[in-house]
């Protein structure tokens, strides 16, 4: 018996929810269209060295089938997405009739990078801003446009036309200087239990991630591949709305995507992924 | 027509005489399968693309009738034969009338 | 009408065999396969069908079938509310007989295909694929 195992006898004991030991994290490696080497595997960040000693993406936790569909952009559904994305990028909106191109020019250029430092500290603003706020910054101040709506339609697109540029690239947010406190904020919500099944963000995904809750195998619960298109809806899913769907799970009213709570929590979880690289749009359950 | 329907089509761009090569489409479509239920209880009507074909110079490769049971974004990927330099044609068919087409040329060499 | 302890119990149990019976048996299945073969004989062997033993996802389950010198493959899905999934005929220029796609499960159950052959014989090959089905909707 492992000491995964253990671990989870202990949380089964200890917790109201039973987890059952079996899988963990398998060995493949994921190279994308044969040229984008995906680092999946990394040792954890300094600030993690408490909790685990490697953080995984989710990629490991699928099965084969689920895995090869996020190995060639045209076996990928969620490709589909960042086509029109790019489509939505290079068109005027908004009264000052720019498009995201007129600025910003060929995203293959432009945005090589962007994704691995968001959420990010605007100086200007005073506040931590996720990718979203900062194209909606774009379209209210730049372009005239309305702002979208959050992890909807055009905003999960183009947000995950900007990571597919970075992938291969390594998550790298700050989350020291002025990030700090909304890091800390983020780390505080991270490790409190929520709802009726009193089930913190680390139980699942620090404490048993490898192990079945029911049917579903946990992961490390790591946003590096997001946004992400997932099998059970076929279309893409933005971060916040899985911590919604997460915390929605352990029988809790939650925040709502877009709130200053889970821009918190996305610049935290975005933390613990520092060093694995960008794969979004990844391809999960 | 329904909203937000793309086609995707995968081709190598050359081919030797004779070759088998493999093509791969996907299409963004939703395929309602008529059996879900919106929030009201109403059935949610059936809207699918039901059948995909591919010609190569006129000369049929594949003729598929597709079912509500096919997942939401179709994926198809099949083999074909290549007897000449020419055009592959894909061609879907909605449930609404509409259809979708896109076609990619194919060198020999 | 009225109904004992023992006899709620009962209904139940049957309830639940009820509930499991139609994925194992589907006259509908057997209908659309007359249908497709005309009422011929349907062998083992000749077609190969490939699907994974256990889905992570009913929604979006790959699937593959090949039978050499096939003028027409169908697929069913013997547990789904409506068991067609896709009907592939291959036209002169197809290379191999076989394709792939993607398809939905309702549930646990059998993935069923048959091939017309070359000679106009048909073949059968069958599937079982576990669907999960996982606690966290996120």
């Amino acid at each position: 018996m492992n000491f995964k195992a253990l671990t989870a006898i202990a949380s089964a004991l200890t917790l109201s929810a039973s987890f059952v030991a079996a899988g963990g994290a398998d060995d493949d490696t994921l190279v994308v269209n044969d040229e984008i080497s995906i680092v999946t595997k990394a040792a954890a960040p300094a600030h993690m060295a408490d909790a685990v000693d490697e953080v995984i993406s989710g990629w490991h936790f699928r099965t084969d089938e689920t895995q090869s569909l996020q190995a060639d952009d045209f076996d990928n559904p969620g490709m589909l997405f960042v086509e029109q994305g790019l489509d939505v990028w290079n068109t005027a909106d908004g009264s000052e009739g720019k498009s995201c191109a007129d600025c910003h020019g060929d995203p293959e250029e432009s945005m090589v990078g962007v994704r691995t430092v968001y959420p990010k500290w605007n100086e200007a603003a005073g506040e931590v801003r996720t990718l979203q706020m900062q194209m909606n910054d774009c379209r209210e101040n730049r372009m005239g446009a309305e702002a979208w709506k959050y992890d909807k339609a055009d905003a999960i697109n183009v947000e995950a036309m900007i990571a597919s540029v970075s992938r291969g690239l390594p998550m790298n947010v700050a989350i020291d200087g002025p990030a700090a406190a909304t890091w800390e904020q983020g780390k505080e919500l991270y490790y409190t239990r929520t709802g009726q099944l009193e089930l913190s963000c680390a139980n699942c995904h620090e404490q048993n991630f490898g192990n079945y809750i029911r049917a579903d195998h946990l992961s490390q619960g790591q946003i590096n591949g997001f946004p992400t298109y997932r099998l059970k809806n076929a279309k893409l899913n933005g971060v916040h709305s899985r911590f919604k769907g997460c915390v929605r799970d352990t029988r809790a009213e939650t925040y709502k995507p877009g709130s200053a709570e889970f821009v918190a929590l996305e610049l935290y979880v975005a933390s613990r992924g520092n060093g694995l690289s960008v794969e979004g749009p990844s391809v999960r359950n | 027509m329904a909203s937000g329907v793309k086609p995707r089509v995968k081709v190598p761009k050359k081919a030797a005489v004779g070759e088998a090569i493999t093509i791969k489409t996907l299409i963004s479509h939703k395929m309602e399968s008529g059996q879900r239920k919106d929030k009201s209880g109403n059935i949610i009507p059936r809207s699918i693309i039901n059948r995909f074909t591919c010609d190569f110079n006129g000369e049929n490769v594949i003729d598929v009738t597709l079912e509500p049971a096919i997942s939401t974004n179709p994926y198809l990927e099949f083999q074909a034969t290549v007897p000449s330099e020419g055009e592959f044609k894909f061609t879907w068919y909605d449930d609404d009338g509409s259809v979708y087409d896109a076609a990619k040329k194919i060198a020999i060499g | 009408m009225e109904f004992t302890r023992r006899e709620t119990l009962a209904l139940g149990a049957g309830a639940a065999l009820m509930t499991v019976l139609p994925f194992r048996a589907n006259a509908a299945v057997d209908d659309l396969i007359n249908e497709f073969t005309g009422g011929a004989a349907v062998a083992d062997g000749g077609l190969e069908l490939t699907a994974p033993e256990i889905a992570e996802n009913g929604n979006t389950v790959p699937i593959a079938v090949s039978a050499e010198g096939a003028t027409a493959i169908m697929v069913l899905a013997a547990g789904n509310p409506t068991p067609p999934v896709a009907t592939f005929k291959f036209g002169k220029l197809a290379a191999a007989q076989e394709a792939s796609t993607r398809i939905r499960l309702a549930g646990t159950q059998d993935v069923v295909a048959i091939a017309q052959l070359a000679d106009g014989s048909f073949a059968r090959a069958s599937k079982t694929v576990k669907v999960t089905i996982g606690g966290c909707g996120g």
